[in-house]
């Protein structure tokens, strides 16, 4: 299953017509101790660069974007219970939501794993 | 995702656009303290995390570096007196060694800053904020009579060690009195303050902070800062933690900040804080916008800030409206996910009339149901009597 990054710090794991979303690692570290977040219902229609997510540190919110455009399919309910997960697992169980493309084209213009290692060495 | 960086003041920008550093800078930075700029320098918002330093604040010894605040001296032939031109506490009946907080207020009776006032002996030693503290300076300078010296210690550090192990810390790496039969660390109480002695280190201590918990800050030469912070936190209970730490802490505490709790369109009934006038100083009255002040003391307040416990798990922060029913009667001030509370709380301004009824926060469009809480959050551990 291909994962892309965006330059915002958001991954996205693709399969098929349909794909999970959440923030890496790195961000996690930036944000510091999580203690909230807001995923998207499903049913909405976000666009590539939409306000998709909410994910809020002790110190303050920051707005997670739709990697690309979609429908959400589902939000990640388990954030509900445990915020934490974002720090303690960002790449898997932290998750935000699922979503189904509607232009997968949108795809190529993000980076592969490589790419944004590089990407976040650089920063 | 957007970006989150720590809310810098914004007060007092423009005069001082260069950000400056600290004398700890490169100490902060080897000990991996993330930097961002607040109130004009560049300073550490944490180290580990925010949740870990406020934790190990209130159960051990945090180590901050406020030397961004303003530390001044104001000497000459009646200068508590003059000084009670321009605040509304009782500075004459300072005895030495005590400090008090006070407030400098405009004509109005708006607050220009919050401060602290130590009666040093032969000089009066104030504390006032980093993001004002230009400010502070010059309408000290302007305001105070020609007979009045300040001087602005910008060669000096401050460092604040608070918690219930900063005792220890402090008696133990061998802070002493500096003169004989003088207070040592374990003898002052809180709003106490001596001059102390650390390997021949000249540190003015005193008994106080802005976290709630027990604790010290000491005032001591830049050059010597590095080493001292190096002696406290090579104590097991010593921590260094950053400014995140330290604004959960004193909003738990239910402290104001100046420039978002408190502004100069504030007076000092409405912040809650008609404690610092003095019960001479509200018989005599004297002080700017005494009449503004004393009459709100009298009939009450238009509006006043209060402290709110937040339904939910989600953070109420500063600048979200507060609403009873449709109509707006308020704003949050200040706001974020308490560690030791475990839940958000915040504070903020309701119109007085409002506050018996139902109140919500709206964020992001959704309403957040808030209950007016008697401050602190987290009960103050200050020593008061010595033990």
């Amino acid at each position: 299953m291909p994962r892309y990054f965006t330059q915002d710090h958001e991954w996205i794991d693709v399969d098929g017509d349909s794909a999970t979303v959440g923030i890496t690692d790195y961000a996690q570290g930036q944000l510091g101790d999580v203690v909230f977040v807001e995923v998207p219902d499903a049913g909405r229609v976000v666009a590539k660069g939409d306000d998709a997510a909410v994910v809020e540190s002790v110190k303050a919110a920051s707005d997670v974007y739709a990697p690309v455009s979609g429908t959400v399919i589902e939000g990640n309910s388990g954030l509900d219970a445990d915020p934490s997960l974002v720090n303690s697992a960002p790449e898997g169980d932290g998750w935000f939501f699922r979503m189904a493309l509607s232009d997968p084209s949108e795809l190529e213009g993000l980076m592969d794993a490589a790419a944004y290692q590089t990407y976040v060495d650089s920063l | 995702m957007s970006d989150a960086e720590f809310h810098d003041d914004g007060e007092g920008e423009g005069a001082e656009p260069e950000i400056l550093t600290l004398p700890l800078d490169a100490w902060h930075r080897a000990r991996g303290g993330r930097m961002v700029p607040f109130a004009g320098y560049h300073m550490p918002v944490q180290y580990e995390g925010i949740m870990a330093e406020h934790l190990w604040t209130r159960d051990s010894a945090g180590l901050f570096d406020v030397s961004h605040m303003g530390q001044l001296t104001i000497s000459g032939e009646g200068v508590a007196d003059a000084l009670e031109a321009l605040v509304p506490g009782d500075i004459s009946a300072l005895k030495p060694g005590r400090m008090r907080y006070s407030l400098l207020l405009n004509e109005e009776g708006g607050i220009l800053d919050d401060l602290m006032i130590t009666n040093a002996g032969d000089h009066l030693y104030l504390v006032v904020n980093g993001a004002v503290k230009w400010d502070d300076i010059a309408h000290l300078r302007e305001e105070l009579p020609d007979n009045i010296t300040l001087n602005h210690g910008d060669d000096l550090a401050l460092l604040a060690l608070q918690g219930p192990k900063a005792v220890d810390a402090l008696a133990d790496i061998g802070v002493a009195p500096a003169q004989d039969g003088g207070p040592g660390v374990r003898d002052l109480v809180f709003m106490q303050a001596a001059p102390m002695v650390w390997r021949g280190v000249a540190l003015g201590v005193s008994r106080s902070g802005y976290t709630g918990e027990d604790g010290y800050e000491i005032s001591l030469s830049a050059d010597a800062a590095e080493q001292f912070a190096d002696a406290l936190c090579a104590y097991d209970a010593v921590k260094p933690c950053g400014l995140g730490a330290r604004d959960s802490l004193r909003l738990e505490a239910g402290l104001p900040l100046y420039g978002h709790d408190l502004d100069e369109g504030t007076d000092p009934v409405e912040g809650d804080l008609a404690f610092a006038i003095s019960k001479r100083r509200r018989e005599d009255g004297g002080f700017p916008g005494a009449g503004r002040i004393l009459a709100a003391i009298a009939n009450g307040p238009q509006r006043k800030r209060v402290g709110f416990a937040v339904e939910g798990r989600q953070p109420v922060r500063e600048g979200a409206p507060v609403f009873a029913g449709a109509v707006q009667v308020g704003h949050i001030t200040s706001g974020g996910f308490a560690p030791s509370v475990g839940a958000p709380i915040a504070m903020g301004y309701v119109a007085s009339d409002a506050l018996s009824g139902p109140l919500e926060a709206e964020v992001r469009g959704k309403r957040i149901a808030l209950s007016v809480t008697a401050m602190p959050f987290v009960p103050h551990r200050y020593v008061r009597k010595g033990v």
